[in-house]
């Protein structure tokens, strides 16, 4: 494995008696996009989660950049910088406008100057195409808007590895087009990312990899062109004919 | 009057009136007595006497330019004291009360518990002559009993209110804030605080309310002319004039103070709107 950024070995998390992730063992070399598909409830946001420790595992290591995350004795908030998260929710700051949203954790948790932290700011508002929205109120935004400015604020705080939870799960669809734009752009640059979606088309054309879980556990994974087009598993193929075509859910058990 | 389900045996009532027309005699009767009240206080009333008693326009002039430059400037300064060291106070309550170390929720509760449950009066008094008269020799500026006492009062109150709020914060706001490195105080100070006050900005003006009313109660320690409140100013005019001007002079006064506090909060409220969190839009999760 050529320069590893992520390393999962062993991963389990219960939520009291029940398991939720049983035993994963994954890696994501630099520059990869790891796309995770699986139906709701089998584990996708946890999985997500447990890579940045907003959720604790039960048991096992995550490593990133060779630092590992699951020692107690690892100061968890710096090693977050290098891990960007956007939510499904997008989770603004609700009492700041975004120019602050985007430059308050490079101030307070990077120490970077006010004038610094606003150019670092602008510049990523650029990159998402929202310049002129600086001074606006998350409130005031579209949803598709706040969503990319979510991605701006994780963003500026240069991390090395951006992770999304079905970040455009929430937008109506015409909103959609403009986030997944954003994203295709980052891959493009070169960023490792780890994408939780339900957007086949998407995964099918940025993604390196596909996860497709169920039940707490990587069920099938590989280029996109095998887990999508033409995947293996029974349980694959029962969950793509049920996303890929909604409207025939015929005899497929809906979770 | 709720005769309107189905047709009873006893039929129409028996005045032979319908619904509609008693309901209407009623209220002609309710009219009535209220204008014959009128008429009767119009008439009967002392309409002189009742003016120089309650609006005597004499002795609301003597009581200028005094009731504003001392009695309401000194209602403001004791309650800002007061709210300010109590909103501080509150402030360290409310976060031991949700601390992780046991001891620190204990202290915190068994205080709200117990100045909750005290008359303010009785807090004045401990605080103003109990603890002097304790311990001779030990004693405290005005200002800072006056602070201390209103504080106490107020702190006990706005702990809950502030612990309320920074509840109310939705989770997400905090791991967004976790996820850019923040650690749990960063996040605290930065974020989940900012976003409590937003959400009890009513609750936390009524508070500010009830402590400009509370302030009254300095009355306990005694006061030179100069350190007269509203209140104490208003009792001492009562007994140098004999008339009921100075109280409703003095309670004019309590609503300058208080009337511009509920616009303010109300243009503040509409001003942060959304409140919390508008990004709740729908869980559109699932397949
Ligand atoms: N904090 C929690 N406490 C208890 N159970 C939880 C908690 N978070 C998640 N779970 C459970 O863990 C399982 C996996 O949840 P998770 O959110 O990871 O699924 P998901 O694949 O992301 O689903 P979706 O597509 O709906 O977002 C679910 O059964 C869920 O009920
Ligand atoms: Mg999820």
């Amino acid at each position: 494995m050529n320069d590893v950024k992520i390393d999962i070995s062993g991963l389990r998390k219960s939520f009291g008696s029940v398991e939720v992730l049983r035993d994963i063992d994954q890696q994501v070399t630099a520059g990869e996009v790891v796309c995770v598909i699986g139906p709701s409830g089998s584990g996708k946001s946890t999985f997500l989660r447990c890579v940045n420790l907003l959720e604790e595992p039960t048991a096992g290591k995550v490593v990133v950049d060779g630092i590992e995350l699951t020692d107690p004795d690892t100061d968890i908030d710096a090693a977050r910088r290098r891990l960007g998260m956007v939510f499904q929710q997008f989770n603004l700051f609700s009492h700041l406008s975004v120019l602050s949203n985007l430059t308050v954790a490079q101030r307070k948790v990077l120490g970077r100057g006010k004038a610094e932290a606003e150019a670092v700011a602008r510049e990523n508002l650029e990159r998402v195409g929202l310049a002129d929205k600086a001074a606006a109120m998350p409130a005031q935004l579209s949803g598709g808007q706040q969503q990319r400015v979510g991605i701006a604020r994780a963003l500026s705080m240069n991390p090395d590895v951006m992770l999304f939870d079905e970040p455009t799960s929430a937008l109506d669809p015409e909103l959609v087009g403009d986030v997944l734009a954003v994203m295709r752009g980052l891959a493009d640059e070169g960023m490792t990312m780890l994408v939780v979606t339900h957007e086949m088309q998407f995964a099918r054309e940025v993604a390196d990899r596909v996860l497709f879980m169920d039940g707490g556990g990587i069920v099938e994974q590989g280029p996109p062109a095998d887990v999508i087009g033409a995947p293996k598993e029974e349980r694959t193929r029962s969950f793509l004919a049920r996303v890929l075509n909604p409207t025939h859910t015929e005899a497929a058990p809906t979770e | 009057m709720a005769v309107d389900a189905p047709p009873t045996k006893s039929g129409p009532a028996k005045s032979g009136m319908s619904k509609r027309q008693r309901g209407r005699v009623i209220r002609g009767t309710q009219y009535a007595v209220l204008i014959a009240v009128l008429a009767a206080l119009a008439v009967l009333a002392d309409w002189g006497r009742l003016q120089e008693a309650f609006f005597n326009l004499d002795v609301a002039a003597g009581l200028f330019p005094d009731v504003i430059t001392v009695a309401l400037v000194n209602t403001v300064v004791y309650t800002a004291l007061g709210f300010g060291f109590g909103l501080g106070l509150a402030l360290i309550l409310a976060l031991m009360r949700m601390s992780s170390v046991g001891p620190y929720r204990w202290i915190s509760g068994a205080y709200i518990e117990f100045f909750r449950g005290l008359p303010a009066l009785l807090i004045f008094l401990s605080v103003g002559i109990g603890i002097p008269t304790a311990f001779p020799g030990f004693s405290l500026n005005r200002n800072i009993t006056i602070m201390l006492s209103l504080g106490i009062v107020g702190s006990a109150y706005m702990a809950e209110t502030i612990r309320a709020g920074i509840k109310a914060v939705p989770g997400g706001q905090i791991e967004a804030a976790r996820s850019l490195g923040m650690s749990p105080a960063r996040t605290m100070i930065t974020v989940v605080i900012p976003q409590a006050f937003r959400i009890i900005l009513p609750p936390l003006t009524n508070e500010l309310i009830l402590l400009t009313k509370d302030s009254s109660l300095a009355f306990v320690l005694g006061s030179t002319l100069d350190q007269q409140e509203l209140t104490q100013f208003g009792r001492a005019a009562l007994t140098n004039f004999r008339s009921m001007t100075p109280i409703l002079v003095v309670g004019l006064c309590y609503l300058i103070i208080i009337i511009p506090l509920s616009v303010v909060q109300q243009r503040l409220e509409r001003r942060f709107g959304g409140g919390a969190d508008k990004g709740s839009s729908g869980h559109g999760s699932g397949t």
